[in-house]
C-alpha cells in the first residue's frame, strides 16, 4: 500500500512480538514462582495497570496525573465494599461496622451488594468522576504544573476523606479480611493463582487498548494536543474533549486494578491511595519511559519490584532510593529506560524517516512539554 | 532527531499551482459572497489599547496585505479575529459575527491562520499534520480508528505544497520555508475561506517567497486572504490591496501605489515630517 504502512511494518512487527514475550512471560510465572512471591508479582501487575493509564495521560497526552491514586482508590475502595458486603454473616452488615459503627449499614453501600452492580461502578464511577473534573479543569485551560498541583490536592483530600469516615469505610484501618472474591475462597492457592492470571490478562488487555488508541487518529491528535494545544484549537477541534477522553480512559484503568489490587492484596486503606503512592505510580512511568507502550508497565513492576527487595534488605531505605533513581532519570534520561535502546540505535547507524511513526519506541521526549510554559504563539 | 536524512539532503520542494487547482476547485461563484468585515473594533490590555477603532473589509479575490511598524496591532487584529483575545466592536465572515465565540468555533466557521514562528506538530509526520487539519469535521467515533490510505484533500495538499516526497518525515525536521508552506497546506486542506498569513514568508529565499506569492495569489481569488508581512518587495509583486496599520488604528488603506505615496504612511515608516515618498526603496 503506501509507504507509511510499509514503514510502519516493522514497528508493528516489534510490538507484537513484544506483546507475545510479555504475554509468555506472565503465562509463564505460575510455574516457575513460589506461591508467595507470584502472589506479590499479581499486586505489582495491578499497580502496573495504573502505570498503563498514566502512560497514555501523560506520555501521549502531556497530563501530569499526579492524583491517580484518587480513582486506583475509588475502584479498591468499591470493590472492597462488595467483598465486605458478600463476606457478611446474617444479618448483612460487614463486621467493622458492628465494632466501630453503628451495626446499620449506611444507604450509599447498598448499591455495592449486588456483584454486576458493583462491577459496573467500579468502572463507571470513576468515569464519571474523571470526566466531569477533567471537563471542568481543561475547559478552563487549566494546564502543566497547575493541573498536577489540582490532582494532587484531590488524592490528599480523598484520602483524609476516607480516614475521617471510620465507621463507614474502616477509617485509617482501611477495609481488609476478605474471605472470597464473588464466591471463591481466597484461602485457597488454585483460586489465589487463578487471580493472577486474570490480572495478567487484564493488564495485557490494556495495553492493546493503549496501543490502539495511540496508533488511531486520536493518538495523533492527542499528541498534537500535547505539543501545541493552541494550534489544535485554531484547527477547529476542542483540545479540552481529547484531553478529557485521555484522562477518563486513564482513571478507568487505574480503577480497575485497584479493584483487583483488593482481592489480591487483600486490604486497602488510606495509605495506598493518598499522595506518596498517586506519585509512585508516577516514578515507575517515568523511569519505564513514559512515551513508550511498554515503558510504563515494565518500570512500574521494576520499581515496585525493587521496592520489595530493597525493603526487605533495608527496612527504610528504599524512599531514598526511589527519590536518587527518579531525579537520575530525570536528569539523564528524561526519554526513560526505554529509550536507551533507542538512543544507542540512532548512535550505531543513522535512523530512517519512519523512526517517529505513531506508537513506536517513541522520540526521546525531553524534560516534558507540561513542565515547560506555555509557549505563546502570538 | 537532528541526524535524520531529511535535512541532510533537503529534496526539491516546489509549489504546484496545479494541485492546487484541484484541492480549491475552479468553481469561483461558491465563494461569492464570503467576506470579512470588522467594525469598530478594539482590543485592550489592562488598560493598553492595541487596537482602536479598527473597521476593515476584505473581499474574496483582493489580496490584502497588513503592514505597519512593530507594535501597530496587526498580530493582535488577527488575534482577536480567530478568538484568541477579547476584543469588543464587530467582526464577521459572511454572515457569522466572530465575536464572543470560542476560538475552534471560530475555526470551524472557516477562519483559518498561521503564527510569525510555523508551529507544526514537530514530532507528527508531515502526513499526520495534515491528515489532523483535515479533520475537524470527522465524526468523533471516526477518530478511534487507525487512518488508512490519505484522504484525497491532503494528498493534493502535499503536492500543492511539494512535501509529497517528505509525507512520512518528522515535520521537526522540515527547513524553516518548508514548516510554512506545510503551514498553508494545512489551512488549505482545513478548508478555511477566510485565512489569516501572519508573515507568511519570513526567513524563505528569494525563490520560495516568489513560490509562495504565486500560491497565495491562487488562494486569493477564491478565498478572503489577509497577509500580514514586513517585506515590500514581496508586497509589491502580490499585494492588490494593503491596509496600513498604526498604533493599533488603520492609518491608511488602498492599492501599493496609493499607499506608498501617502504623507501619513511616509512620516510614520521615516519619522520625517510628511512629504512625497521619493524612491522606491522608501518603505522599510
Amino acid at each position: 500500500m503506501t509507504v507509511l504502512t510499509a514503514l510502519l511494518r516493522p514497528g508493528r512487527a516489534r510490538t507484537l512480538a513484544a506483546f507475545a514475550l510479555a504475554a509468555a512471560l506472565l503465562l509463564l510465572a505460575p510455574a516457575v514462582l513460589s506461591p508467595f512471591r507470584l502472589d506479590l508479582l499479581a499486586k505489582f501487575l495491578c499497580l502496573a495497570m495504573v502505570a498503563v493509564g498514566i502512560g497514555l495521560a501523560w506520555g501521549r497526552g502531556g497530563l501530569l496525573t499526579l492524583g491517580q491514586g484518587v480513582y486506583f482508590g475509588l475502584g479498591a475502595y468499591l470493590m472492597a465494599m462488595h467483598l465486605k458486603l458478600a463476606d457478611a454473616g446474617p444479618g448483612g452488615v460487614p463486621d467493622f461496622m458492628l465494632l466501630y459503627g453503628t451495626g446499620q449499614v449506611p444507604g450509599w453501600w447498598e448499591p455495592l451488594r449486588s456483584p454486576v452492580s458493583a462491577i459496573l461502578l467500579v468502572l463507571l464511577v470513576p468515569a464519571a468522576l474523571a470526566a466531569l473534573l477533567g471537563w471542568a479543569v481543561f475547559t478552563r485551560r487549566v494546564r502543566g504544573a497547575y493541573f498536577a498541583i489540582l490532582s494532587q490536592a484531590l488524592a490528599a483530600a480523598f484520602a483524609i476523606l476516607l480516614i475521617g469516615q471510620q465507621q463507614t469505610t474502616g477509617g485509617t484501618n482501611g477495609l481488609n479480611g476478605f474471605r472470597a472474591f464473588f464466591g471463591y475462597d481466597l484461602a485457597d492457592p488454585v483460586n489465589k493463582q487463578m487471580l493472577y492470571l486474570i490480572a495478567a490478562g487484564v493488564l495485557l488487555v490494556m495495553v492493546a487498548v493503549v496501543r490502539w488508541l495511540t496508533v488511531s487518529r486520536f493518538g495523533e491528535l492527542l499528541v498534537a494536543v500535547r505539543d501545541q494545544e493552541d494550534r489544535v484549537r485554531f484547527l477547529g477541534y476542542d483540545p479540552a474533549l481529547v484531553k478529557v477522553v485521555a484522562y477518563v480512559v486513564a482513571a478507568v484503568m487505574a480503577a480497575v486494578g485497584g479493584a483487583l489490587f483488593v482481592p489480591i492484596a487483600g486490604i486497602i486503606s488510606p495509605a495506598d491511595v493518598g499522595v506518596v503512592p498517586s506519585i509512585g505510580f508516577l516514578i515507575g512511568v517515568a523511569i519505564g519511559g513514559r512515551a513508550t507502550l511498554l515503558g510504563p508497565v515494565l518500570g512500574s513492576i521494576a520499581v515496585s519490584w525493587a521496592q520489595t527487595s530493597i525493603s526487605e534488605q533495608f527496612p527504610s531505605g528504599w524512599i531514598y532510593f526511589q527519590g536518587a533513581l527518579f531525579i537520575l532519570v530525570i536528569a539523564f534520561l528524561p526519554g526513560g529506560l526505554a529509550s536507551v535502546a533507542g538512543k544507542l540505535r540512532r548512535r550505531r547507524a543513522a535512523a530512517p524517516p519512519g523512526e517517529a511513526a505513531p506508537g513506536d519506541a517513541a522520540p526521546d521526549a525531553g524534560p516534558g512539554p507540561e513542565l515547560v510554559p506555555e509557549r505563546s504563539p502570538a | 532527531m537532528s541526524d535524520t536524512p531529511a535535512t541532510a539532503q533537503p529534496p526539491e520542494t516546489e509549489i504546484d499551482l496545479a494541485a492546487a487547482e484541484a484541492l480549491l476547485g475552479t468553481d469561483t461563484s461558491r465563494f461569492r459572497h464570503d467576506y470579512l468585515e470588522v467594525r469598530g473594533l478594539r482590543v485592550e490590555f489592562d488598560g493598553f489599547v492595541a487596537v482602536r477603532d479598527v473597521d476593515l473589509t476584505v473581499t474574496q479575490g483582493d489580496l490584502r496585505f497588513l503592514i505597519g511598524p512593530n507594535g501597530a496591532g496587526k498580530t493582535t487584529l488577527i488575534d482577536a479575529v480567530t478568538g484568541l483575545v477579547r476584543a469588543t466592536g464587530s467582526v464577521a465572515f459572511g454572515r457569522t459575527e466572530l465575536l464572543g465565540r470560542s476560538t475552534h468555533r471560530i475555526a470551524r466557521a472557516g477562519v483559518g491562520r498561521t503564527f510569525q514562528t510555523a508551529s507544526v506538530f514537530e514530532e507528527l509526520t508531515v502526513l499526520q499534520n495534515l491528515d489532523i487539519a483535515a479533520g475537524a469535521r470527522r465524526r468523533p467515533l471516526t477518530l478511534l480508528r487507525r487512518r488508512r490510505g490519505t484522504p484525497e484533500a491532503v494528498e493534493h495538499a502535499l503536492e500543492t505544497v511539494g512535501l509529497t516526497a517528505l509525507r512520512d518525515v518528522p515535520a521537526g525536521v522540515l527547513a524553516h520555508g518548508q514548516k510554512q508552506w506545510l503551514e498553508i497546506g494545512m489551512l488549505l486542506v482545513q478548508d478555511a475561506h477566510l485565512l489569516l498569513l501572519d508573515e507568511p514568508v519570513a526567513g524563505m529565499t528569494h525563490a520560495e517567497r516568489e513560490e509562495t506569492g504565486q500560491l497565495l495569489r491562487r488562494i486569493g481569488s477564491q478565498r478572503v486572504v489577509v497577509v500580514v508581512e514586513h517585506d515590500m518587495e514581496f508586497l509589491r509583486s502580490f499585494a492588490d490591496s494593503v491596509t496600513v496599520m498604526h498604533q493599533g488604528r488603520v492609518l491608511a488603506e488602498g492599492t501599493v501605489n496609493e499607499v506608498q505615496n501617502d504623507p501619513a504612511v511616509v512620516e510614520v515608516y521615516l519619522g520625517a515630517p510628511a512629504g512625497p515618498a521619493t524612491t522606491e526603496g522608501d518603505l522599510p
